[in-house]
Formats: structure tokens, C-alpha cells, sequence
């Protein structure tokens, strides 16, 4: 997984940013159970940087709030992404990035499986049995120079 | 259900994950290794307690995915991320760190001892299967073949009981066998029906049956046939076993399957799993003498630990006796009862 300097989707579609999400009073309140949802994970991930472009996941509508489910009771969340053109060769690399970021700050009770939208990439079937080999992640992980770059995407400016 | 999984001792392990745990031949020490690049020797401490008796560290410079000890139980192997196997000589309570075995590209992810202590095999993401050679003269090991059949990551390695016949388990959804002939390592038969990453495997007591486990959450056992087989299962190179699979145990596992142990003193199946659970299997008792074998879920714990169970040890000499470790950094020691009806 190199990073080449050249984009590969030059002229990408940009797309509106969602409202930010309405905060409730319930959510100052210690008493309330309140359960992670849909929208929380959307919010973890909208903001991960695409490798290539100076914009997000969500303008570049790789991820949506439509690709996500969670389920509380089985502690499982599925992200379904979609890469910008269908022989991306940065898809392993965005999934990843989305992997690594739901790892660090969701709790590790959750299990979470990444996987691309079906018919959207070319080598959907190997990309999505790769993101999802728990062995295979942790060592990209280990490994100094993915994980620099990783961390590029998944750390925003933004608070 | 007609058996228990009694949770007797939480080890607290690591603050990171653990990968795997293996017991000496003699059931006295189990060794523990992780994410946190530390290898943990635990031992009995009076009656029922274990506690780590020593601690290996700076061998290996990522996680270590893997331990194995010799039959004779006195050398200990590790297998890292970093490409390295380490190979560790006991020296009274310690373990001292003998040789280093470099060759593999990238990722260790398996290491064995065949049971003649002839030979070491490893196994790793460059897709190659490694047999390295005991000289005992020299007290070291020697390539004695680099074994490419795979075309994906190798995950898993598992020697015969009692012949020197290695198998092997991979990302390319297969298992394959390996014979020596003539001097040759070379695959005998390859053993393919699961749908996706085969993550371990073990065979019975007996050497005749395998028991293999994968990402597509099934449980498979295989049957060698030898050639001039009675039930007239034909042998494709006219040699080797043939090996078919003769029993497929699904809807049991909701994440995929890490590890699987077939324990020679019990015969029970053991499973991990990465829906946090362990599941033990018995084989029903067949009526008709040429049936399919048939098994039954007899105890589980779906909360056996708080994360996924990546790997199982059966004690070998206390029957029963079984250790599981997960990515919750906890080494848990259980006893499986079987009640009677």
C-alpha cells in the first residue's frame, strides 16, 4: 500500500456536509442510558481524511449514515464504505483508516466489521476478506509506515 | 447440556493482547505470548493456584504471534511479526535464548515441533512453510525446505502425533499435508471445502482425522483414507491418503473461528472463537458402523472472555484441563466436566 503523489481520481464529486448533530439535555444527564448510536459512529468517522484529496470521507460520500448499523445487544458494528471509483487503489488504505480509527476510540467490547458497499470496487471480495483478518490489521498496524499514514487521515483539525 | 466449562483461575496476563498459549508435554508450565512482545512462563503454586514463574523479554521486537514447545520440553520456540523464531533452551527455572532462525520475509505467524524432535516448521504471511532440522551435534537447526504451496498468508501448523506428516492452514481457504519422501518434503494433499481463511487445525489421537476451523464460522473434520481404502475412496496420486471431509458443524459460531483442539485424552473438540466464546464438542456415538461421525455442542461459555478467544491448549496429561487466551490480556485455566446420563 503505497501512497503515490499523483490522485488518482482527479476530479472527484465533492457533497454537502451533514447538519452536526443536535445535542439533547438528556445528554448532560448522568441517569440517562444512553447508548451508542448510528449517528455516534458516523461522527467518529466522518471526518477521516481521504489519502489523496485535502477533503473528508463524508464530502466525498465514501461513508454515509445509510452504510452504518450497530446492534447494542450483539455489541456488532458493520461500516459499509464506498470508494470513490471502483479500481481505487487507496480502498484497502481507507478502510483501514476507518478500521483503526473505530478501534481507538470505540469501546472494545464492539466487534466491527468494514466492509465496501457491494459493486462498488473491482476487488471487493479480497479488499473487504482483508479488512476484516484481525491478524492481518493489527501487524499493518505494527508496521511504522502505514501506521504514519493512517494516523494522517484519522487525525482531523477540526475539534 | 450434558457437560460444564468451570472457569478455575484468571491470569492476568498483559495489557495487551494475547495470542496464543501452549503447555509443556508434561502439563506442568504453560507459556504465554502477546502484543506486548513478552513471553510468560505460568507454574503451579501450591494445590490449585498458578503464578508466572519467569518472564522472556527483548527476543523479538513486535508482537509474538506464536510458542511452541519440544517434546522433550526443555526447548521452547517463538515466532514474531518482526520475521524472527526464537528458540529457548531451559536452564534449570529459566529459559535462556539459544538461536535466532531468520529466513521468512515478513510476519511469523506459526511455529511446531514435530513429535520425533526431528524437525521445527514455521509458518508465515510470505505464504511459505519453513522445516528446519535438529542437529544435535551442533545443537542447532538447519533449513531442510522452504515449502511454497500455499498461494496466501499461512496462519497454522500442526504436526502428526506420530509420524513426521506437518499440516498446514492458510488464508487461501485451505489445509494442506505434507510428507517426507526420499529426503523430499513435498504436499501430499491439499484439503479444500471451507469458504473462506482456515485458522487452525489438529488432529485426533489416532493421526486419522483432522478437525479444522475458519472465518466462515464452520467446523469441518476430515478422514484420511489410506490407498486400497475398503470403502473404496480412490486416491488421486495413487500414494498418499486421501483426505475428505466427512462432517461440517455449523450455526454454532457467530464470528470467526481463531483455534481449534481435538484433545487426545478425551476426545473433545474444543473451539475459539470471536464472539468471545469456547464451545466443546463430543462425538455421538454411532448406531450404524459406516455413519458420518456426528457431534454434539455438550458445554460453552459465551462469555468466556470480555473480547475474541484467540487460542486453546488442552493440559496433556490432566484430562479436561483446558487454557484459553484472548485479546482481553487474560489467560483463563478451565475443567470440563462430562456428567453422565
Amino acid at each position: 500500500m503505497e501512497v503515490s503523489s499523483e490522485p488518482q481520481n482527479l476530479n472527484p464529486t465533492i457533497y454537502e456536509r451533514s447538519e452536526e448533530r443536535i445535542v439533547q439535555e438528556s445528554d448532560y444527564d448522568n441517569d440517562v442510558r444512553d447508548e451508542i448510536d448510528r449517528r455516534e459512529i458516523f461522527d467518529l468517522i466522518r471526518s477521516i481524511n481521504d489519502p489523496e484529496h485535502p477533503l473528508t470521507l463524508e464530502e466525498l460520500h465514501v461513508v454515509d449514515l445509510d452504510g452504518i448499523t450497530i446492534d447494542n445487544q450483539a455489541n456488532t458494528v458493520q461500516v459499509q464504505f464506498r470508494p470513490t471509483i471502483p479500481h481505487c487503489s487507496m480502498a484497502t488504505l481507507i478502510g483501514l483508516s476507518i478500521r483503526a480509527k473505530l478501534l481507538y476510540t470505540l469501546p472494545t467490547r464492539y466487534k466491527v466489521g468494514v466492509n465496501i458497499y457491494e459493486g462498488a470496487h473491482i476487488q471487493e471480495s479480497q479488499i473487504n476478506k482483508q479488512l476484516n483478518d484481525k491478524e492481518r490489521v493489527t501487524a499493518a498496524l505494527e508496521n511504522k509506515h502505514l501506521c504514519a499514514v493512517v494516523n494522517r487521515c484519522i487525525t482531523t483539525s477540526e475539534s | 447440556m450434558i457437560g460444564e466449562l468451570i472457569e478455575l483461575q484468571t491470569l492476568e496476563a498483559s495489557d495487551d493482547r494475547i495470542w496464543c498459549v501452549a503447555w509443556n508435554p508434561t502439563g506442568t508450565l504453560l507459556a504465554s505470548c502477546g502484543s506486548d512482545k513478552i513471553i510468560k512462563i505460568w507454574g503451579r503454586e501450591g494445590e490449585r493456584n498458578w503464578i508466572c514463574k519467569s518472564t522472556m523479554t527483548d527476543s523479538h521486537t513486535r508482537s509474538i504471534r506464536s510458542v511452541a514447545w519440544s517434546y522433550c520440553g526443555n526447548r521452547l520456540a517463538s515466532g514474531g511479526f518482526d520475521a524472527k523464531v526464537s528458540i529457548w533452551e531451559r536452564q534449570g527455572q529459566e529459559f535462556v535464548l539459544q538461536t535466532t532462525l531468520e529466513g521468512h520475509e515478513n510476519e511469523v505467524k506459526d511455529v511446531a515441533f514435530s513429535r520425533s524432535g526431528l524437525y521445527l516448521a514455521t509458518c508465515g504471511r510470505d505464504k511459505s512453510v519453513w522445516i528446519w532440522e535438529y542437529n544435535e551435534e551442533e545443537n542447532d537447526f538447519a533449513c531442510a525446505a522452504v515449502l511454497t504451496t500455499h498461494t496466501q498468508d499461512v496462519k497454522n501448523l500442526k504436526w502428526h502425533p506420530q509420524k513426521d506428516i506437518l499440516a498446514s492452514c492458510s488464508y487461501d481457504d485451505t489445509i494442506k499435508i505434507y510428507i517426507e519422501d526420499s529426503d523430499d518434503w513435498s504436499c501430499a494433499s491439499s484439503l479444500e471445502s471451507h469458504t473462506s481463511t482456515v485458522w487452525a487445525c489438529d488432529f485426533d489421537a489416532t493421526g486419522k482425522r483432522l478437525v479444522s476451523c475458519s472465518d466462515d464460522k464452520t467446523v469441518k473434520i476430515w478422514q484420511a483414507y489410506e490407498k486400497n481404502n475398503q470403502q473404496g475412496i480412490r486416491s488421486t496420486n495413487g500414494v498418499y491418503p486421501v483426505w475428505k471431509c466427512v462432517c461440517t458443524i455449523s450455526g454454532y459460531h457467530k464470528q470467526p473461528i481463531y483455534d481449534v483442539k481435538w484433545c487426545p485424552l478425551t476426545g473433545l473438540i474444543a473451539t475459539a472463537c470471536g464472539d468471545n466464546s469456547i464451545r466443546i464438542f463430543r462425538e455421538e456415538e454411532s448406531k450404524q458402523t459406516d455413519a458420518p461421525p456426528s457431534f454434539s455442542l455438550i458445554a460453552s461459555n459465551t462469555h468466556a472472555h470480555s473480547q475474541d478467544v484467540n487460542r486453546l491448549s488442552f493440559n496433556p496429561k490432566e484430562a479436561g484441563l483446558l487454557a484459553s487466551c484472548s485479546d482481553d490480556g487474560t489467560v483463563k485455566l478451565w475443567r470440563i466436566e462430562q456428567k453422565l446420563i
